[in-house]
């Protein structure tokens, strides 16, 4: 049970002077479960990517696998895939069109087919999962805040139950309170329903945090591929391609050059804040 | 899958056509529609074929731009070619069930078809070659002697600039929406008539809000700006005539003679 990427190609206007190769022979295995980070620069292909998880686009060459059936074969179902891979897209608040907030988010679950009262308890249970109060329930999604709005586009995927999340920069354009919001909500959602969640983003702080794999994509190739501490040790290297470590990283790595013995590999605020401290301690111990 | 549609995109390369006065080209593109009007023989047809030709090659497009292009209109030319066909009385050559072919109608068809493949392609090599900015430019340049009549031709050609410049954003953005609600499940291809117009309201609805979005923004800035309006306004870069538009005026000029010459007196 897994995605699997064999050999991917995608070429923009094959054929034409605006020729351009967004993704360059991908291979990957997305087991079940796995939270992960997709992280690349503008253009480093990580959009082009996560659509063709879903089937959206066909890759130019190479296949696309879930749960061990080609998914661009003919009699495959698209559609089911697509309730299985829930995909949000990039400022997905933009997709909103209904008179209000409830029936947006039937909409996805109508699609499938299932009967009124099932779509109704699937729509209500997103809303709650994404932590959206009952009294916004039956506004005009257009009178909402961009907060709102996106955890209403997300909610509008969640209710079509699938099996794997995958959300691009859904932290795009929010202040740093609703990005945490969305961050932790998400996490949160994980937790309690283990589903594969894949996020997007360029942005190495905001999912050092939570996930468990980072894919670092480089002008349509997968350049590094790992856990977070691991990823974050070619923090040099990340800023060759136009990325960067988290802060937290840079710090480490300047304490330890100036003699405070601390773990390097350290990737979220709390572990630092508990390092340095025992660290700290040790140092006072000779001198008391 | 939308990317397909060519009319109102500029293609980015360096020749001839493209280094021309945005005027002279905007006059040859009516000049050349006028004169697949004018000309009723084959003669003519080839004579505005071999035209359309060297304009192409001079302007180093890449005739599948063109072509693609073309599929948008391919359901009005096989209607406009459909009805040429069957409904022009004349000579009888061809009789199916209760439809029947004339010569007349054949040759009206055929004209036809000929007629609009030209006609887009002109007009395609006119958007391909010109910046919006520039053909705007050219509009009110040549438009200018009604600003006597109190016409607004400075803020009609802004417009035209922005609509034209809008074209390939709001089809970008049709895609990404259209994209987004295939995710959640929406089927815009299956069903009848009446559920294929429904399935578009996911569509058509961010699309109009997202448009007046845009809009409200570039009204802002525009005034944030101090944009207002023509009067009093100059040019950065004055469209001047240069020795290749007085050339390309006296190719346009010999061509339309040798359309009324040959495509109207001669069969």
């Amino acid at each position: 049970m897994s995605i699997i990427l064999d050999h991917v190609n995608h070429i923009y206007e094959a054929g034409t002077a605006m020729e351009y190769a967004a993704l360059k022979n991908i291979s990957l295995t997305i087991p079940d479960g796995q939270f992960i980070g997709l992280i690349g620069h503008t253009g480093s292909g990580k959009s082009t990517l996560v659509q063709h998880l879903n089937g959206l686009i066909a890759p130019t060459s190479g296949n696309v696998y879930y749960n061990g059936e080609d998914i661009h074969n003919s009699d495959y179902n698209k559609k089911e895939l697509r309730s299985k891979v829930g995909l949000v897209f990039q400022y997905p608040e933009h997709q909103l069109f209904e008179i209000d907030v409830f029936s947006d988010v039937c909409f996805g679950p109508r699609n499938l087919g299932l009967d009124k009262k099932e779509v109704e308890l699937r729509a209500y249970a997103a809303l709650k999962q994404v932590g959206l109060e009952d009294e916004y329930f039956y506004q005009s999604p257009f009178d909402l805040s961009g907060g709102q709005k996106r955890r209403v586009a997300i909610a509008g995927v969640l209710a079509m139950k699938p099996e794997v999340l995958i959300l691009d920069e859904p932290t795009a354009g929010l202040d740093p309170k609703g990005r945490d919001e969305i961050l932790d909500q998400i996490a949160k959602l994980r937790e309690e329903t283990g589903m594969t969640v894949i996020l997007v983003s360029h942005s190495m702080e905001d999912v050092a945090k939570y996930v468990d794999r980072i894919i670092v994509m480089n002008k349509g190739q997968v350049r590094f591929d790992d856990k977070p501490r691991e990823v974050f040790r070619h923090y040099k290297e990340l800023e060759e391609i136009g990325l960067a470590a988290p802060q937290v990283t840079y710090i480490m790595q300047t304490l330890k050059k100036n003699g405070l013995d601390v773990d390097t590999d350290i990737t979220t605020i709390e572990e630092a804040k508990t390092a340095i401290l025992n660290a700290l301690a040790k140092a006072d111990k000779p001198m008391a | 899958m939308l990317r397909d549609i060519t009319l109102g995109q500029y293609y980015q390369t360096d020749s001839v056509i493209h280094r021309l006065d945005p005027r002279v080209k905007l006059m040859t593109t009516i000049c050349y529609i006028i004169s697949l009007f004018i000309v009723d023989n084959f003669v003519g047809y080839i004579l505005a074929g071999v035209f359309l030709a060297l304009v192409i090659k001079l302007s180093k497009v890449p005739l599948k731009f063109m072509i693609r292009g073309m599929k948008s209109i391919i359901f009005l030319l096989i209607i406009a070619v459909i009805f040429n066909l069957f409904l022009t009385p004349g000579e009888v050559i061809f009789t199916l069930w209760k439809l029947r072919i004339t010569k007349e109608g054949l040759r009206q068809a055929v004209f036809m078809a000929i007629r609009l493949v030209f006609l887009i392609m002109g007009s395609s090599v006119m958007t391909l070659t010109t910046t919006p900015n520039n053909l705007t430019d050219g509009m009110e340049k040549l438009l200018g002697p009604l600003k006597f009549f109190k016409v607004p031709v400075h803020e009609i050609a802004m417009m035209m600039s922005i609509a034209l410049r809008f074209i390939p954003i709001l089809l970008e953005e049709t895609d990404k929406i259209m994209k987004a609600q295939i995710a959640r499940g929406a089927d815009f291809e299956s069903g009848n008539l009446i559920k294929k117009a429904k399935s578009l309201v996911p569509l058509l609805v961010p699309l109009f809000i997202s448009a007046f979005r845009r809009a409200n923004d570039l009204a802002m800035a525009m005034e944030a700006r101090c944009y207002r309006g023509g009067e009093h306004r100059t040019k950065m870069k004055p469209l001047i005539y240069k020795k290749r538009d007085r050339l390309a005026y006296g190719v346009v000029v010999c061509y339309l003679a040798c359309c009324v010459a040959f495509g109207k007196i001669l069969l």
